[in-house]
């Protein structure tokens, strides 16, 4: 069962070096890329089925014993992220594939793209799995660097600034929270998070705001936190459509996930966290109301991405059970939903040729099957009933609402932003379904490795992926009840945190 | 390990005048300089690391003294990630210039032409019926942001 733990890491990197190795075969590469994502959606459910009914699971890596050793933990909300990225990834590498066999034909296949694309899978699993604050800075950097590489490839002048914007911030991040690590080590003497959470706690408590703090603003950068948010909108939209679908979908809720396990287990509270309910509030308007001035498909998304961030992080700032189980559950929904909408866009900008709103018309007529696969997740990320989305809210709500009379405002704001979204994604929906067909017009960068206004030539499989992904929303929706469940068992543990500590230090308080 | 430890004021003013020079640094447009920048800071930042440790002592290795008297080998060991780290994402980011300096003809970061756009926008186009053809008005608003370097 420990070795368990381990495979979702490294059953990436293994295949990434498969990749490499095979650079010549492009089936093997793709098969390669396939099975090693199954596996760990595989190895992902187990994981979620046995850290429900046992508690969370430990491997000592090498050996070692845990606050000397690094260790690796598998509890309900760790495990239940995997299994959601692990589908998403999947989903999103099978439309890759597919749009790039119709693009360039099945015998070419980039030298970087799948190696890059399992590292960052490795890393993904690495930062959710991961009982130690350096371990995860290294799972940042694994899962950073191989994104700096997708988002950069093959890019021609127009897109390059983006991709700097991208690497800088990121790099900016990752100095602080190196920075951050050095300062918990010379406080405390270690970086296990489960011994940390007993020793930050006998720290002055200046020193522990400080702390706090700092990790707040290295992992608010990587989530998309306003202010700390300005790089995403800039950066996203550039990427090749499959690639944005991946960032979108998993990066922004690792960094969630870093502050939610930081922030639970080290920074206990007792009270809703003022600040973080001023910057949810700010992120969730600032997203939506930024969204409303697009004319760009994807910007318009990535300003909805970060806006409904601040969903998650209103969760998080309620800081009792029921808030942080509700963001839990959130997070799950919207790495389906935004991965889901970044791929449609990628289909829809096949079809018309370009991003801009203005300039498509008519699609409900010409593609309605690609109507219905955009309705859904727009629905969704609305929040409308029954849809996956209203689920989520609904326990954020509820949990904002029992914890005071502020969190009951700011539980006014998420309705409002809900509101917001849905009225940005109708203007989405009236220019782009609704209308005159136009023209698709022709790829406006030939350079790049993005084909558009190629509708005739966009294969099935790429509807089906996209499809799949729409299913997997659905059935979170459909199994709302179970899973609610389980992110609320999380929400308990999560600040309980002795059953975590117990798991990996092996002893009592 | 734990406890109270004092450290030098030396290294402590050096890791703050390497922020300093970092953070001054990535505030530059040109990306040499932003390069430079996170080159500073990375060299700060494993300083600090390596000043968590505590005050030096002898080489942490097993049957060589007391256990008091040995340097603290975690914090050593967490800087030698984070120079490999660093030094790798360096030559990246070196590479990444390059490839601005030859796509763009010099390595200055460029404005986001989409925001100033959307900056420059007469009317908000916001309303649910209106798909109107400012079409055309839009493009040459690009192209004409494209050209306008300031």
């Amino acid at each position: 069962m420990t070795a368990l733990i381990a495979l979702p890491v490294l059953l990436p990197i293994l295949g990434a070096a498969i990749t490499v190795i095979g650079s010549r075969s492009p089936t093997l590469q793709r098969m390669v890329g396939v099975v090693v994502l199954l596996a760990v959606s595989v190895i992902a459910v187990v994981l979620l089925v046995e850290s429900d009914a046992r508690g969370p699971l430990v491997a000592e890596l090498g050996g070692w014993a845990a606050p000397v050793g690094i260790s690796l933990v598998a509890d309900r909300l760790s495990a239940l992220l995997l299994l959601v990225s692990a589908l998403v990834t999947l989903a999103v590498l099978v439309y890759a594939i597919d749009q790039r066999i119709a693009d360039y034909g099945r015998g070419t296949v980039s030298t970087t793209f799948h190696p890059m694309y399992l590292m960052l899978s490795a890393g993904v699993s690495l930062a959710y799995l991961t009982g130690d604050l350096f371990t995860l800075f290294v799972a940042f950097e694994i899962m950073l660097t191989a994104s700096y590489v997708l988002i950069t490839r093959r890019t021609s002048a127009a897109k390059i600034r983006a991709g700097m914007t991208y690497v800088t911030v990121s790099l900016l991040s990752s100095l602080l929270f190196l920075t951050a690590i050095g300062l918990v080590y010379a406080a405390t003497g270690t970086v296990n998070l489960a011994d940390l959470a007993g020793r930050i706690e006998l720290l002055p408590p200046g020193l522990v705001t400080v702390l706090g703090l700092m990790l707040l603003v290295v992992f608010g950068i990587k989530a998309a936190m306003v202010p700390l948010h300005f790089w995403l909108p800039d950066s996203y939209p550039t990427a090749p459509g499959p690639v944005a679908a991946l960032f979108a979908g998993l990066l922004t809720k690792v960094g969630f996930y870093a502050m939610l396990r930081t922030q639970t287990l080290l920074f206990h509270r007792e009270e809703p966290w003022t600040l973080l309910l001023v910057l949810s509030v700010a992120t969730m308007l600032v997203g939506a109301l930024g969204a409303l001035a697009q004319n760009d498909v994807n910007r318009l998304l990535s300003f909805l991405l970060v806006s409904h961030i601040g969903f998650m992080l209103f969760g998080l700032a309620v800081f009792d059970a029921a808030g942080v189980s509700g963001a839990a559950l959130y997070a799950a929904h919207h790495i389906t939903v935004l991965a889901t909408l970044f791929l449609v866009s990628g289909l829809i900008t096949r079809r018309t040729g370009t991003v801009a709103l203005d300039r498509m018309g008519g699609l409900a007529r010409t593609a309605p099957g690609l109507a219905v696969l955009f309705a859904i997740p727009a629905l969704t990320l609305a929040g409308v009933p029954p849809t996956a989305g209203f689920v989520a809210k609904l326990a954020l709500l509820q949990a904002g609402v029992a914890a005071g009379p502020w969190t009951t405002a700011v539980a006014g704001v998420v309705i409002i932003a809900s509101l917001l979204t849905l009225y940005a994604l109708a203007r989405v929906w009236v220019r782009v379904f609704w209308g005159e067909p136009k023209p698709a017009l022709p790829d406006d960068d030939p350079d790049d490795e993005v084909v558009v206004g190629t509708a005739e030539r966009t294969p099935v499989p790429m509807y089906s992926a996209t499809a799949g992904l729409v299913a997997v929303s659905l059935a979170i929706a459909v199994f709302a009840g179970p899973l609610s469940a389980v992110t609320g068992r999380a929400g308990v543990d999560l600040l309980d945190r002795e059953p975590y500590r117990t798991a990996v230090l092996g002893v009592g308080p | 390990m734990t406890g109270p430890t004092t450290i030098n004021l030396a290294m402590a003013v050096t890791v703050g005048v390497l922020y300093t020079a970092g953070f001054y640094l990535l505030l530059q447009r040109s990306l040499m300089r932003v390069l430079i920048g996170v080159v500073v800071l990375g060299h700060g930042t494993n300083l600090l690391l390596q000043i968590a440790g505590g005050p030096p002592g002898r080489a942490p290795i097993v049957g060589t003294g007391n256990a008091e008297a040995i340097t603290d080998p975690l914090p050593q060991a967490l800087a030698l990630t984070a120079v490999v780290i660093t030094f790798a994402l360096t030559t990246y980011l070196l590479a990444l210039g390059y490839r601005s300096f030859v796509l763009v003809g010099h390595d200055e970061v460029q404005d986001d032409v989409e925001d100033r756009r959307i900056a420059t926008q007469k009317m908000p186009s916001a309303s649910l019926d209106d798909d109107q053809d400012h079409t055309d008005e839009d493009h040459t608003d690009e192209a004409a942001t494209r050209q306008d370097p300031s």
